[in-house]
């Protein structure tokens, strides 16, 4: 296939996935802000937002303060912010149109139906003039449902062939970053010394990252016990049933990368890479994660998805 | 809803294609005419509502150049179809055969021998001065003679005998898509109408299409040749239809960005590599090509593409420079060329025109211009024409003096009352003029048209304008199984 085709596609993957967990992310930084002081320490939450998003260097270009009206507004409906939920759907749905013949007919009209239906929420917002918490509540359920519609019919109705795989690979790319930065945000509030000193403050925090991977129903099926950090963070990296965590999201891409290396008979630096860090994440345990620094490790984890996604490019997506 | 009622009177007399003058339906429409009377009110505005909905949902939608609110605007698309007597057809269809022939064979000569400006035919500076002439081109044969695979010839109606062409469009004419998108809405928003009549199908067009194309490939490519259509990209006008074709086609749709041309091959960028590309079906027109050869600024097209082109190596489709024919200035000429080449009287009539060139055409266009429509020569899309009955005065004084400037640049024809169909629109039925735009499609193995074409219609009571850049709608075309005078 064109490689113009193969990147469009994997791209349409990442907006919708970025602009889900965007979404995710809003409401549970949403939840634990609103709670009493005493419950959780959330000076920094709307600071950790814009990190985890990737959108703080952009930020502060437009706002002073990282009050909850404005990085919600900057993150869910900003034009100026490249990353913002709007943006996502926009990208995605200009990439979809760009490549429409690689599309099945219902995964395009899911796409750009949601995006008329952007304008709608885009026109409401102007008129209001600022973000009305049940206006917000509507607009991320409609990003939930946009990015599931689109995974789903992707699912039930394209061929599985080059094109579908490159789609794939495009949502556990994004996936795995996400998740990676959840964590990097907020490595700190898993550490075991962080218990010790504050308490069961941290629940609250332990509860919206799982929110934010919408994990937190998982969590109990898998360990039937209270929220410990470590099982978090267990979850959350190296729990193959999880399909947010990173063995999962890395698992998928060597799964979908081979695929790709089948067809076309022959396999790359991508392969190669991904099955690596694949390896890396089978061959430890959360306690060594922890021992040598659970930072580090999320750290490097991001940095090696990114080459990941730059080996990909090189290999097919430029052609 | 009481359609009689509805129906106004035009002002200028014209052929209804439905109505007789008495106010009675034609045989061919009376199916028609009785689903007009018959329908619940508003049954047609919900079924207008719906399509609209439709088209919007899957994104069949055109821009309109320099008009940024109206970046991806819908077509209107007109419930109540257009239809044709079978009798009416074969005679349409004759025409446009021979028509698209003996543009092929103009071409052909142009860039050949050139016969026909030796003859004394054709002013040789009406060809050589044309904006549209290539002399890249000159020499060079086009695989099997062939110059515009793919032809749109614009057809009007006056009474229920004559066609008369309006234009050709031998370039890269547009518009296909609408006819079977129309088609498919028309099956889905009026089945049972669609039912009662027993329409020729249109469907088969992308199969034409694709047998076309790979009959002018390369001598020298494989059994199975790769064939591309190349688009300008997404913000082009025509961007869904060029996505639609490739996707009927089953083809790949490239942009300029995606080709590479090494040692006169060209290639595409794939996951797997670059893999040799035999025909193009091209939607980016001549100048922008290649920017090795034509505008430099171009990255619409491929540098290289051109060498590769004459080389033999790929085909292109349309053929570089097959806009020399269909220029409104050589188009005055088409009664004679078609004699000179085929020995034949024109199957389809020209409507008469006034070449501006011609000092005493010009006199008279002068005089007469509050009668006439004038339009410049290389024009298209109704930019640049002077409706002289609906002009203002200053546009008409504006059109003078340009006239007197350039008069090379300008035709003029007299005002066509063209057919009207009845037209729906909020709350009421009426006739509006419509013309007719068949697809021709030429390949080494002949000339096919598929039954049908694209209907516009000028929404606006009165208007003669009928491109969708000026307001203008859509029909379905429906050509029956029948003669028109069957009941």
């Amino acid at each position: 296939m064109l490689s113009r085709t193969a990147d469009n596609l994997y791209w349409v993957s990442r907006y919708l996935e970025r602009a889900d967990f965007l979404a995710r992310l809003i409401e549970a930084s949403s939840r634990i802000a609103a709670l009493p002081k005493t419950y959780a320490s959330a000076q920094d939450e709307w600071q950790s937002v814009l990190i985890a998003s990737g959108a703080d260097e952009t930020f502060y270009e437009h706002f002073p303060e990282p009050d909850e009206a404005s990085v919600i507004a900057y993150l869910a409906f900003d034009a100026r912010n490249p990353s913002s939920i709007r943006n996502c759907i926009e990208f995605a749905r200009t990439n979809a149109r760009a490549v429409r013949t690689a599309l099945t007919v219902e995964m395009w009209e899911g796409i750009n139906s949601a995006w008329l239906e952007l304008k709608k929420f885009e026109a409401v917002q102007k008129e209001l003039g600022r973000i009305d918490r049940e206006e917000l509540i509507k607009f991320l359920e409609y990003v939930k449902q946009t990015s599931s519609l689109y995974d789903g019919s992707g699912y039930r109705t394209m061929l599985r062939n080059d094109a579908y795989y490159f789609s794939r690979l495009g949502v556990y790319v994004e996936r795995a970053d996400n998740t990676a930065r959840v964590l990097d945000v907020k490595y700190h509030v898993l550490l075991p010394e962080q218990e010790a000193v504050g308490g069961s403050v941290d629940y609250f925090q332990w509860t919206a990252i799982l929110r934010s991977v919408s994990a937190l129903t998982a969590y109990h099926w898998v360990y039937r016990e209270s929220i410990k950090p470590w099982n978090v963070a267990d979850l959350l990296i190296l729990r193959q049933e999880m399909p947010r965590s990173l063995l999962s999201c890395c698992d998928n891409i060597v799964r979908f990368l081979d695929a790709i290396g089948n067809q076309y008979g022959r396999q790359g630096p991508a392969q190669r890479h991904a099955r690596n860090m694949k390896r890396r994440l089978e061959s430890t345990s959360i306690k060594d994660i922890f021992q040598s620094g659970l930072h580090e490790f999320v750290d490097g984890f991001v940095t090696d998805n990114n080459r990941l996604g730059t080996e990909i490019a090189e290999q097919y997506l430029i052609g | 809803m009481n359609s009689k009622k509805a129906i106004k009177p035009m002002t200028l007399p014209c052929f209804d294609e439905m109505t007789k003058g008495d106010g009675a339906a034609r045989a061919l429409y009376s199916r028609i005419a009785k689903w007009l009377e018959t329908s619940p009110p508003g049954l047609l505005d919900s079924r207008r509502q719906q399509a609209e909905m439709l088209f919007r949902r899957i994104g069949i939608t055109f821009a309109v150049y320099g008009d940024k609110e109206a970046a991806e605007r819908l077509i209107p698309f007109d419930i109540i179809p257009r239809l044709l007597g079978h009798d009416e057809w074969l005679r349409l269809e004759a025409g446009l055969v021979q028509r698209v022939k003996v543009l092929n064979m103009f071409l052909t000569d142009v860039y050949g021998a050139q016969e026909i400006i030796r003859a004394g035919v054709i002013p040789a500076d009406l060809v050589f001065r044309n904006d549209c002439y290539r002399p890249e081109m000159q020499g060079h044969r086009a695989p099997h003679d062939i110059w515009t695979h793919i032809a749109g010839i614009d057809i009007v109606r006056v009474d229920d005998q004559d066609f008369y062409v309006l234009e050709d469009n031998c370039r890269t004419p547009s518009g296909v898509s609408y006819m079977l998108e129309n088609r498919e809405m028309m099956i889905r928003l009026a089945p049972d109408l669609f039912a009662e009549h027993a329409v020729m199908p249109v469907e088969n067009y992308p199969d034409s299409l694709l047998a076309s194309l790979r009959s002018v490939a390369p001598p020298r490519c494989p059994s199975e040749p790769n064939i591309v259509v190349l688009t300008p990209g997404q913000f082009n006008s025509a961007y869904y239809e060029h996505s639609f074709l490739a996707d009927k086609l089953g083809v790949e749709l490239v942009e300029g960005g995606d080709l590479t041309v090494k040692d006169d091959v060209v290639y595409m960028r794939t996951t797997e590599g670059p893999k040799r590309v035999d025909v193009i079906y091209r939607r980016v027109d001549d100048e922008f090509i290649d920017p090795l050869v034509f505008n430099p600024d171009s990255v619409l097209g491929a540098a290289g593409l051109m060498g590769a082109y004459l080389s033999g190596n790929v085909t292109l489709a349309n053929a570089v420079g097959a806009g020399v024919a269909d220029d409104k200035a050589i188009y005055t000429y088409m009664p004679e060329i078609t004699r000179f080449y085929l020995g034949e009287e024109p199957k389809l009539k020209n409507v008469s025109t006034w070449r501006c060139r011609e000092p005493d055409a010009l006199k008279y266009v002068l005089d007469h211009l509050s009668e006439l429509v004038v339009k410049e020569v290389n024009g298209s899309g109704g930019y640049g024409m002077l409706v002289g009955p609906h002009a203002t005065k200053e546009q008409i004084e504006d059109f003078r003096k340009k006239l007197l400037t350039a008069p090379d640049n300008f035709i003029a024809q007299p005002t066509l009352s063209l057919s009207t169909c009845p037209t729906s629109f909020l709350g009421g039925v009426a006739p509006r003029h419509v013309d007719l735009r068949p697809f021709v499609l030429s390949g080494s193995d002949g000339v096919r048209v598929v039954p049908g074409g694209l209907t516009r219609v000028a929404l606006k009571e009165g208007s003669l304008v009928v491109n969708s850049s000026q307001g203008g709608g859509t029909k379905d075309t429906w050509v029956l199984e029948t003669d028109a005078a069957t009941p």
